[in-house]
């Protein structure tokens, strides 16, 4: 792809983005949409994981726990800056991810998907119980994370910082998938024996890539308790994770804009079913199961494939 | 010391039985058709809540018993046929996603049609405890152990001595090959999960006068018996009771002498370990991949 | 020395021995071919060979060192490339960007880097491209280059393997049946497109059950029979083996 073709979406994404202040109405919508920021750049991460190297995980919400609870904790109990905090977190659910790999990922999926579930359930089993620091159930405050001064405040200062920050990751997994690093991903995906024979080691490309999405959703778990002022256990409990999942899955594996599209419509579904008053978790789950057995590559590659793009799907 | 011993191996082994049904019945679909079934734990909290239901109706425990087992067992079916077969080629994180709406649905409408609160009904041989060796043993637990001796023994004859179950185990061994001999492993499909759905079932059914139960309880169960399919080797059938017996008694004994705050952690600190040093769990096979 | 020497070689699965204590040596710069009825172990001996499965017994050595039991990966460090029998393209992605993995370990393949696009590997990536719609030339695959793998026909399929493989810039190729599948002319093709790659200086060892293609092409050859070494030689001697004669009896040798 030539340099402007390559950036074209993310040039249309950025449109998107500057002009959406627009005609946001209020502070409810921007909330919303920042939710949706969040979570599409988790998913981001997840689907890096999941849809381009082939492997699952059922556990990132633990990850977004250890890095929302960093932040909670070490400013609070221990005094730290809220940055040296996000940073401690994401080192500290890089080293568990990096730990666990390891091992997993001599294994085949079905024992990937469980480990992957146990430690999620694990870390949050943990900050449920541990509530001298944690808050326990009922979760605790977060203080709010500045720079030299200037605090981040208020729905529109934060939108302006996730909307950077979606921008850059989509802009750097653009360029991870279309290197060296990326397509080795694709081909253990693709070939694991055909990936080997090539010289790609692929138990290091899986924990690589293990490491960076548990890195990504630490730091946006200390983004979250930042901007929600609030961090409580349920940000760690594994239906968080199946709804991350879920929307890697929905929106498309491997699809960079399947990830956008399917964390800003699970965002909006809690949203939209609210008015289901009692029947929110069937027609959640029916929406589910109706999708993967109609769509089973996801929206975005379907909707791609639909349109002619002659099976080349712009990663 | 001893007595204390006893008690915690007692309800170790009676909730293990129900883990070793649920982890039967991970194995049975695994086996047939390679999908991990996130909504096994549904059908044990479907065959606790309905066998309330039906006694609340005032219908025989007999009766709603059979029930209990036999509606899960169609729901069961419903989501193969429904569900399962439609998407058969697809990715197994899409297999798992749609069990996984599978199983919100089945609680969802519990929810709604039972209520939020927690349920239970009378031992079948009422609640006067036997004493043991200065520990004490409910009835129900003596329920819950011989049936699922008596469920593992008539499974082991429907495999090795039926027609049925000869044409599912040739079914996971391989699918092609026995559809070319004539098996319809169609059928197989339905009826591995009509069992294992049922299988689900009866651990409920025998579980609930002892544990309670309510329409949110089946996502623990059934993740604890992936966890007892896993330690036994996913795919191993005597793997799986194995598993499921050792993931009860060593949560028992964890919440008793170590933290009860920590019992629902144990068992997936438990796979955690056998992951990391038994790869293929307490009884799986060591295959070379073919290329 | 010879490039390649395999020294009592056995592979047992469970109760099938799959390769009974074969031993050969392949010379630098020559076609060496393995023949055999079906489930002979040619394979087997592949897949051993490359790494990926470990040997029961016996020793693989490439330039003098010992190889066996070595992870594929690092084999391929050591100038190892192959082709499979049962197809193993990434259908995940296009026909270019799988000859492009073939040249995985000639690249810069840090992931930060990779994640700002460091001006030095997206330059380095721009002349992969290149050279991979080069290769894809060479093996006659130029029309498939923008095309997902799983759009192309069998046939293009193969030679794609082959391309991906010397994308690697292996000293030895292991090619396993290239030409099954094929009708007479493809294989025809295929047959050319070996004779080209050994005219590169790169050793080839080929599993192939066309006889015509085997006995035109090969300087040596090993032939395999229930996992054991029947004989080697040139195309005549083994043509002329009666033993050979035997175990092919009823097939056109
Ligand atoms: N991974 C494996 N597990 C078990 N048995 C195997 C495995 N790989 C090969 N075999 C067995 O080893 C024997 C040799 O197989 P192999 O594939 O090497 O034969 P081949 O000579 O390549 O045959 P063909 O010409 O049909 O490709 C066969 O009996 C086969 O069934
Ligand atoms: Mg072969």
């Amino acid at each position: 792809m030539s340099g402007v073709r390559r950036h074209y979406s993310l040039m249309l994404l950025a449109a998107v983005l500057l002009l959406l202040p627009l005609v946001l109405p209020n502070n409810f919508y921007y909330d919303i949409v920042i939710r949706m920021a969040i979570n599409a750049i988790i998913a981001l991460g997840l689907n890096l994981l999941i849809g381009f190297a082939g492997q699952i995980s059922l556990g990132h919400a633990g990850f977004i726990g250890i890095g929302a609870y960093a932040s909670a904790i070490l400013p609070t109990h221990f005094g730290w800056h809220p940055l040296l905090a996000m940073a401690a977190g994401a080192a500290i659910a890089s080293s568990i991810a990096a730990i666990l790999a390891r091992p997993i990922f001599r294994l085949k999926g079905q024992y990937l998907a469980m480990a992957t579930l146990g430690m999620g359930i694990i870390i949050a089993i943990v900050i449920k119980n541990e509530a001298a620091y944690t808050g326990g159930p009922d979760g605790m405050p977060v203080a709010p994370i500045g720079l030299m001064g200037f605090e981040i405040a208020g729905e529109k200062q934060w939108y302006w910082v996730l909307a950077a920050t979606l921008l850059f990751s989509f802009w750097a997994a653009k360029n991870l998938i279309d290197s060296p690093f990326g397509r080795a991903l694709r081909a253990l995906h693709g070939s694991e024996v055909a990936a080997q024979v090539m010289g790609v080691d692929i138990v290091r490309y899986k924990v690589a890539i293990f490491v960076l999405s548990a890195f990504f959703a630490s730091l946006m778990g200390s983004v979250t308790a930042h901007y929600i002022g609030f961090v409580t256990p349920n940000i760690a409990d594994f239906f968080h994770s199946i709804e991350l999942v879920t929307m890697v899955v929905i929106g498309g594996m491997a699809s960079i804009y399947g990830s956008l599209i399917g964390a800003v419509l699970l965002t909006a579904l809690p949203q939209a079913l609210s008015t289901f008053e009692g029947w929110e978790t069937v027609v959640f789950g029916s929406i589910l199961m109706t999708c993967m057995i109609f769509m089973p590559k996801g929206l975005v590659p379907t909707l791609a494939a639909r349109f002619g793009r002659n099976g080349r799907e712009d990663p | 010391m001893l007595p204390q011993f006893l008690q915690f191996l007692f309800s170790g082994i009676t909730v293990g039985a129900t883990y070793a049904l649920a982890a039967l019945g991970f194995t049975l679909i695994y086996n047939a058709s390679n999908v991990i079934n996130f909504a096994q734990g549904e059908f044990i909290m479907l065959g606790g809540m309905l066998v309330f239901y039906f006694m609340q109706a005032g219908l025989p425990l007999p009766v709603a018993v059979a029930l209990a087992i036999a509606i899960p067992a169609v729901v069961g079916m419903l989501l193969e046929k429904l569900a399962i077969e439609p998407a058969r080629d697809a990715e197994v994180v899409t297999l798992i996603i749609i069990t996984i709406g599978a199983s919100l649905v089945i609680r969802g409408l519990i929810q709604i049609w039972l209520g939020k609160g927690a349920h239970s009904y009378p031992g079948f041989s009422g609640s006067d405890p036997i004493h043991i060796g200065g520990a004490t043993l409910l009835p129900q637990s003596l329920w819950v152990l011989g049936v699922t001796a008596l469920v593992v023994v008539a499974l082991w004859y429907f495999f090795s001595r039926t027609l049925a179950g000869k044409a599912i185990l040739a079914t996971s061994c391989n699918r092609l090959a026995a559809e070319l001999v004539g098996i319809n492993t169609q059928w197989v499909l339905l009826v591995s999960f009509a069992l294992s759905a049922a299988l689900g079932a009866i651990g409920g059914v025998l579980l609930t006068p002892i544990t309670l139960t309510s329409y949110d309880v089946g996502i623990m169960l059934g993740l604890k018996g992936f966890v007892a399919a896993v330690v036994g080797g996913l795919g191993s059938g005597l793997g799986a009771v194995l598993g499921g017996l050792l993931v009860g008694v060593i949560e028992a004994m964890a919440a008793g002498y170590i933290s009860s705050a920590y019992k629902d952690a144990v068992p997936f600190i438990l796979i955690l370990f056998i992951l990391f040093f038994m790869p293929r769990g307490i009884l799986g096979a060591q295959v070379t991949e073919r290329v | 020395m010879a490039l390649l020497e395999v020294d009592n070689l056995s592979k047992a699965f469970g109760g099938v021995k799959a390769v009974q204590d074969v031993s050969f040596a392949v010379e630098r710069g020559l076609v060496y071919s393995v023949i055999g009825p079906n489930g002979a172990g040619k394979t087997t001996l592949f897949n051993l060979i490359t790494g990926i499965y470990t040997p029961s017994e016996g020793d693989i050595r490439l330039e003098g060192q010992s190889i066996a039991g070595i992870a594929p990966h690092a084999l391929a460090l050591k100038g190892m490339a192959r082709t499979f029998q049962n197809l193993q393209v990434c259908m995940n992605m296009t026909a270019l960007e799988n000859v492009m993995v073939g040249a995985h370990l000639q690249l810069d393949r840090n992931l930060v880097k990779a994640m700002l696009r460091f001006p030095g590997l997206a330059r380095r990536d721009r002349e992969l491209r290149d050279e991979a719609r080069e290769l894809m030339r060479f093996v006659g695959l130029e029309s498939y280059w923008n095309l997902g793998a799983s759009s192309m026909p069998y046939g293009a399929l193969k030679r794609l393997e082959i391309a991906r493989a010397l994308a690697a810039k292996p000293q030895i190729l292991f090619l396993d049946e290239p030409a099954a599948g094929l009708n007479s002319r493809e294989t025809a093709e295929i047959d050319e497109l070996v004779r080209k790659v050994a005219d590169n200086n790169v050793t080839v060892v080929l599993v192939e059950h066309d006889m015509k293609m085997v006995m035109n092409i090969s300087d040596r050859i090993l032939v395999l029979d229930y996992g054991k070494k029947l004989t080697e030689g040139t195309a005549r001697e083994v043509r002329e083996n009666p033993d050979v004669i035997a175990a092919y009896l009823g097939s056109n040798v």
